[in-house]
């Protein structure tokens, strides 16, 4: 496949902060016309997987998290979203839902879930104390434009 | 203040706007649970219509308020919850515990 556009940006793991990422990556994509749908679904797996730098990778500290969005031929679009905090112990387990490690904090356990079933593919990679990478896949269906 | 609500002697409504995330989830979080303490409603209304977008932290906390209410023995129901965010909602198992108000369906407060 061939790499048409990439983006990246870097900010600190401030809850303010996940509106403006989710909000960056929507307008980074937005040339390619995605649908009401399409672009909604992007917004909400990329804030899930900038919330869980926020609270459970960085916790009490701020941290950075660095995105990476590349276009590829054919509409298919991946993100990474990569935090240097605690890390994953048992990702097989993270992603299960509802679990959770901080239910105190009202969290429910379903950002895994819901990145699953908002993306085409969900990818982890994680080492304790080091860090995580999450690789959200979307295939957009290009709607040929009228223009 | 935010976010808007009316109380009427039974139902407390809490009308929701804009996004609904980690970071503004708490500001609603405080607000509505002073108002279930002070008034302790035998129903409470979650009203999504004017919600712009929401992610897992909005589940946890309908799911939050929920536990709430059951402690003051009311219901808690999410309403008019716009079709985009219906996804999100289904996928939650909030629909089990009857929370979500079916679409057109009226509710009618226990006088
Ligand atoms: N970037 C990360 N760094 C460290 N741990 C993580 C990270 N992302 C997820 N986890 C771990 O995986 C668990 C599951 O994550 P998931 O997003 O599915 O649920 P949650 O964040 O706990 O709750 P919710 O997303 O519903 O608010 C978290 O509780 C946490 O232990
Ligand atoms: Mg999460």
């Amino acid at each position: 496949m061939k790499l048409l556009n990439e983006a990246n940006f870097t900010f600190d793991s401030r809850s303010c902060n996940e509106a403006f990422a989710r909000s960056a990556v929507g307008s980074f994509i937005t040339y390619l016309d995605p649908t009401v749908s399409e672009l909604n679904d992007i917004r909400t797996a990329v804030s899930e997987a900038v919330t869980n730098c926020v609270v459970h990778a960085y916790q009490d500290t701020i941290g950075k998290i660095f995105i990476n969005i590349k276009i590829w031929e054919g509409g298919t679009v991946t993100i990474k979203i990569r935090d240097k905090g605690c890390g994953i112990e048992n990702i097989a387990q993270a992603m299960e839902p509802l679990y959770t490690t901080a239910p105190s904090e009202e969290r429910a356990g379903l950002g895994f879930a819901v990145m699953q079933s908002f993306s085409d593919s969900v990818k982890v990679r994680s080492k304790p104390e080091a860090g995580t990478t999450v690789t959200l896949t979307k295939k957009l269906s290009l709607r040929v434009s009228n223009g | 203040m935010y976010p808007k609500t009316n109380y009427d002697g039974n139902s407390l409504t809490i009308y929701l706007k804009g996004e609904i995330d980690h970071h503004n989830a708490r500001e609603i979080r405080e607000a509505t649970d002073s108002l279930i303490q002070q008034n302790k409603p035998s129903l409470l209304r979650l009203d999504f219509s004017g919600v712009t977008f929401m992610d897992s932290s909005g589940i946890g906390l309908i799911m939050g308020r929920y536990r709430m209410m059951l402690l003051y023995g009311g219901k808690t129901l999410a309403v008019n919850v716009p079709e985009g965010l219906e996804r999100i909602m289904n996928l939650s198992g909030l629909g089990a515990l009857d929370i979500i108000e079916k679409r057109g369906e009226l509710y009618e407060t226990a006088q």
